[in-house]
């Protein structure tokens, strides 16, 4: 058996097919969303479903070679990969091009390209290699503080980019740091109770969150009033939370761009500004929610076809979707990502490298948030900051991404029974 | 392997892991759930993003008169309309320059129509002017939700008929409840003929559905156009009005207080209708139609007053002729049967004056020179005749008669706002009088034409009309045809037999033909043409007497049959008669030569201000 059938053979087959199938319907909508009357060919490169088909061939032929190339290129490269990443994050900022108030791009000729989406896959490649050279159980305070810089240097220049969305995707690495030890079940408690907080804190003032918390202080230190220990900890708590409440109202009101702001607000009062910051979610709602049980057929979404919702064919590829193919084709949208997700926990699970498996945690944690955040913004459940739906929505860089986390990881996955 | 530990010991939390996934799932299909199946209202929010529902309003029905002379129209005009749902990102200055408004007034507006509908369309300028229209059509596109509504508006040929056309105005906010086919800023016939034909005139509006695309660009007909429906226009009316007549009657109405009607009496058509003072129909079209509305109303010489229909005098004299057939139909007299005439007729206390005219008097010269004794002496002869057991009895026959010819009822055809006048019964004596406490004497002054009667100006020209015909009338009514001359609408064109003698009617043809021969109408003779009339005073307890006169001629061949009244003008034979000799002379000979004759009656004047 030779090198490359060997390859082929161990190939999943499973994310194989869900990968082809979300691209083929990403592109069927990308066509949707732009088709006119005056249709042009879809080979045209001046309409984005004739470069998504060009992006979608370049894809190809990057798994293929990625699938060629000898697993050690990735496992040794780890961080050389990842400081050229960094690097390009850096130069970005001073020669990248300006598009959308964001300055993450480099531009060559008519195309543009991200490098916060590979910084991505740099940063997945360093976490997985710094995690696979730890030995024993427990991860000592010193290798999670730099498990977190690793994740945290490129967030920080992707922030400085002004680019909200793609620093968040950065945080669904803390998924692979809790499946690894790094952190504990309660900084997953605590993200959640920050969150949960902060959304309280933009529907009601400050003062009545602080207030809540003292009463709920109030009634546990009532039940824990024999242990003084635990009265400190809950006081300490108390302060540490009421300062957060603080923290965030505050930075809503005075670090926030008037912009952020607004996103976030308009999830909260549903029916505001209709016409202004308002109206991308809005129309947006009436796309998916016009499309009832199973939709107004390809080429037949008014909201899609007469162009009411702004950036279709990228960040709101789902409208596409959900006014098309209706609650049917949401459901199947839904189903494939699950059905991906869980593959690739199965595939991370059974590595027998450490490498492999926090490499395919970090696809499956990246992807999911992609997933999750982009359909909740375009039904009003997250603020819009932008982020595609991976292989579904347009763009180059982000197809380019997503590919290569996915058959790199593939690429792993052949040699699972190997220690790399 | 150290690195196997590892993964062994949090393996665990890959299921976490698959919690948080399945439960993020579950909250985007909950989410998803609401928004496509359980909420239907993006539905409606979609369509109301693409669709725009264009109302055709189709051309309201034409006027005409009995010649096909055209008398009322339309003429395009321009609504600009909004919707408040669909307006963003417009340059409010700019827009605001186009209509010469003020940036307050711009909000105000808006403000209001968001109030009434954020998606349905309220009118935000009404008829804007062709300039503005044309400027506005070139830039409509800038300004998403707004649209321009083409509507019409009445316009007329003659400035005339006023009470007989009515007006069109706004439907109003309960029209618009009860009658699902008017919507905010459609119009409706309010009076007159467009009120009672609206149905006929307003034909059917039409509807496109029309796609536009977040531009507000028009993108083409929703599905083809499937479920567009056409306006169609509104019939036409052809009206029994003589044009050329009418015009004429307002002219010698002018400065007076009073009306004319003029009847052919073989169809009852009306052919004049005469309510002075008027006022030109054109005042209560468009943007000062409240404003006139309100001036008008305001007005001490009551315009909008329909006296033609709505005014009620007591008859006068001119009842004499219909208490002269009565009597011979009774047979209480004969047509030869002669009194004498003393000057004053006394009967049981009361007395009735007359003047002084050739003695003694019978059926026709008591008409031809409307004898008050006379007519008191035959109107107590009806009243008293011993077949009946009570008064009461012998009044409801004599009521009866009365009633036959059209008065104290309406005619219930195309008339609007008509009075019924007033007949009194032998109830309304009974109450006042008690059962057994009236006479004839009681109610003499019915015998002529006073006392508990109302009769307008219509009922007069019919009763008449009625005599012309010898025996029957035909319901008076306005409209000929609808929606083609061809096409006649018989509707309203009701034979009504009266119970009383041809011969009878011949007498009373006879002796009014007389009058203008030779009695009291000689002065309005037309040389030429053989009218027959009766004279009319009518006291008037609050000033100067009312001038009445009723007429038809040719007396062999009625063509047409004519009631006058001017108020306060005295004498029926001075004012009245006149008028409606000149008014027969006109529509029989289509001209006048009597021009000395015409002068005086233009130039008079009998309207004080002061009530």
């Amino acid at each position: 058996m030779t090198n490359k059938s060997y390859t082929l053979h161990r190939l999943d087959k499973v994310v194989l097919l869900l990968y082809i199938l979300l691209v083929i319907i990403g592109w069927f909508n990308i066509f949707s969303a732009e088709y006119t009357q005056a249709h042009k060919h879809i080979f045209d490169m001046s309409t984005s479903y004739g470069k998504q088909l060009l992006w979608i061939m370049t894809s190809v032929v990057m798994a293929a070679a990625i699938l060629i190339l000898d697993v050690r290129f990735f496992t040794g490269l780890s961080w050389g990969l990842y400081g050229l990443f960094l690097l390009l994050l850096i130069a970005v900022l001073f020669v990248g091009v300006e598009i959308n108030a964001t300055k993450a791009w480099f531009r060559f000729g008519g195309f543009a390209f991200q490098p916060s989406e590979i910084a991505k896959y740099g940063t997945a490649l360093a976490l997985a290699a710094f995690i696979s050279t730890k030995k024993g159980n427990q991860p000592d305070i010193n290798s999670r503080i730099k498990a977190i810089a690793i994740i945290a240097i490129p967030a920080m220049l992707v922030l400085m980019q002004k680019d909200v969305g793609t620093t968040l995707v950065f945080t669904s690495f803390f998924l692979v740091l809790f499946r690894e030890g790094y952190i504990g079940g309660l900084v997953l408690f605590f993200a959640g109770l920050a969150v949960t907080l902060f959304v309280l804190t933009l529907m009601f003032n400050e003062f009545i969150i602080i207030g809540a918390l003292a009463i709920a202080g109030i009634i546990f230190g009532i039940f824990l009033r024999k242990k003084a220990s635990a009265l400190w900890q809950l006081a300490a708590l108390f302060a540490i939370l009421s300062a957060y409440v603080y923290f965030v109202d505050y930075t809503m009101d005075n670090i926030l761009e008037p912009h952020h702001k607004a996103r976030i607000e308009v999830l909260i009062h549903d029916g505001m500004d209709l016409q202004g910051v308002g109206y991308n979610l809005h129309q947006s709602k009436i796309a998916i929610g016009s499309g009832g049980l199973t939709g107004k057929g390809f080429l037949q979404g008014t909201q899609t076809q007469f162009n009411f919702v702004p950036e279709q064919t990228t960040d709101f590829i789902f409208c596409t979707i959900g006014e098309e193919w209706g609650f049917a084709g949401s459901i199947m949208i839904i189903t494939l990502f699950v059905s991906l997700l869980f593959r690739l926990i199965y595939l991370a699970e059974r590595q027998k490298s450490a490498f492999s498996r926090v490499f395919g945690y970090s696809v499956a944690s990246i992807i999911f948030f992609h997933f999750a955040i982009n359909i909740s913004m375009t039904i009003g459940l997250a603020p819009v900051i932008g982020i595609p739906l991976p292989m579904v929505s347009y763009g180059g860089s982000s197809l380019w991404g997503i590919t290569l986390l996915l058959f790199t990881f593939l690429k792993f996955d052949t040699k699972r029974s190997e220690m790399m | 392997m150290h690195i196997y530990q590892q993964s062994g010991q949090f393996s665990g939390r890959k299921n976490v892991l698959r919690g948080i996934i399945l439960a993020v799932a579950l909250v985007l299909l909950w989410r998803l759930f609401v928004l496509q199946i359980a909420d239907p209202s993006y539905k409606a929010f979609a369509r109301s993003n693409y669709l725009r529902h264009v109302t055709d309003y189709p051309a309201r029905g034409l006027i005409y008169d009995r010649n096909g002379e055209l008398l009322v129209y339309n003429e395009a005009h321009y609504d600009l309309m909004v919707i408040p749902g669909q307006v963003r990102d417009i340059d409010t200055l700019a827009f605001c320059e186009l209509l010469g408004i003020e940036v307050s007034a711009f909000e105000s507006r808006l403000l209001q129509a968001r109030r009434f509908s954020r998606f349905r369309a309220s009118v935000f300028e009404r008829q804007i002017s062709k300039t503005t229209f044309a400027a506005f059509q070139e830039k409509l596109f800038r300004f998403p939700g707004f649209f321009v509504q083409p509507r019409t508006l009445r316009r007329y040929t003659y400035p005339i008929a006023t009470h007989t056309f009515g007006y069109v105005g706004e439907a109003g906010p309960n029209v618009i409840q009860n009658d699902p086919y008017y919507r905010s800023g459609d119009y409706i016939g309010i009076s007159g003929l467009e009120r009672a034909y609206e149905e006929e005139l307003r034909g059917s509006k039409g509807l496109r559905i029309w796609m536009v695309d977040v531009l507000n660009r028009d993108i083409g007909p929703f599905q083809e156009g499937r479920y567009d429906t056409l306006a169609i226009a509104g019939k036409d009316l052809y009206t029994t009005l003589d044009a050329q007549l009418q015009i004429y009657g307002e002219q010698l109405m002018q400065n007076k207080r009073g009306s004319i009607v003029a009847i052919e009496p073989a169809t009852g058509e009306i052919l004049a209708l005469v309510s002075s003072p008027s006022f030109d129909p054109g005042l209560l079209v468009g943007r000062q139609r409240t404003r006139n509305y309100r001036m008008l109303q305001n007005d001490t010489l009551k315009p909008l007053f329909n006296r033609a229909l709505m005014a009620q005098y007591p008859p006068g004299s001119v009842f004499k002729l219909i208490n002269t057939l009565i009597a011979l139909q009774e047979n209480v007299v004969d047509a030869s049967t002669t009194y004498g005439c003393s000057g004053i007729y006394h009967t049981s206390g009361i007395s009735v004056r007359c003047r002084t005219h050739p003695n003694p008097v019978n059926a026709i010269s008591g008409t031809q020179h409307s004898c008050n004794t006379y007519s008191s002496i035959i109107f107590q002869n009806t009243i008293n005749q011993s077949r009946f057991e009570n008064i009461q009895q012998a009044f409801t026959n004599w009521r009866d008669h009365v009633v036959s010819f059209g008065l104290g009822q309406q005619f219930g055809s195309d008339l609007s706002h008509e009075l019924s006048g007033l007949v009194a019964t032998s109830d309304y004596y009974d109450r006042l009088y008690g059962p057994r406490g009236w006479r004839s004497q009681t109610i003499l002054s019915l015998g002529i034409g006073q006392g508990e009667l109302g009769v307008t100006p219509m009922q007069l020209a019919n009763m008449t009309a009625a005599i012309a015909n010898k025996g029957h009338y035909i319901t008076p009514h306005l409209v000929k045809a609808v929606g083609h001359k061809e096409n006649p609408s018989n509707k309203n064109a009701n034979i009504n037999e009266i119970n009383i003698d041809r011969r009878h009617f011949e007498t009373i043809a006879h002796a009014m033909h007389l009058v203008v021969e030779d009695g009291t109408g000689r002065f309005s003779r037309i040389p030429g043409i053989e009218m027959a009339g009766k004279t009319g005073t009518v006291q008037n307890p609050h000033g100067e007497n009312h001038s009445v006169f009723v007429a038809f001629a040719p007396v062999d061949d009625p063509k047409i049959a004519i009631s006058v009244v001017v108020e306060n003008a005295g004498y029926g034979s001075v004012w009245a008669a006149p008028i409606a000799s000149l008014m027969i002379e006109k529509y029989l000979n289509r001209e006048v030569n009597r021009q000395w004759f015409e002068q005086r009656v233009l130039d008079a004047k009998f309207l004080t201000t002061q009530q």
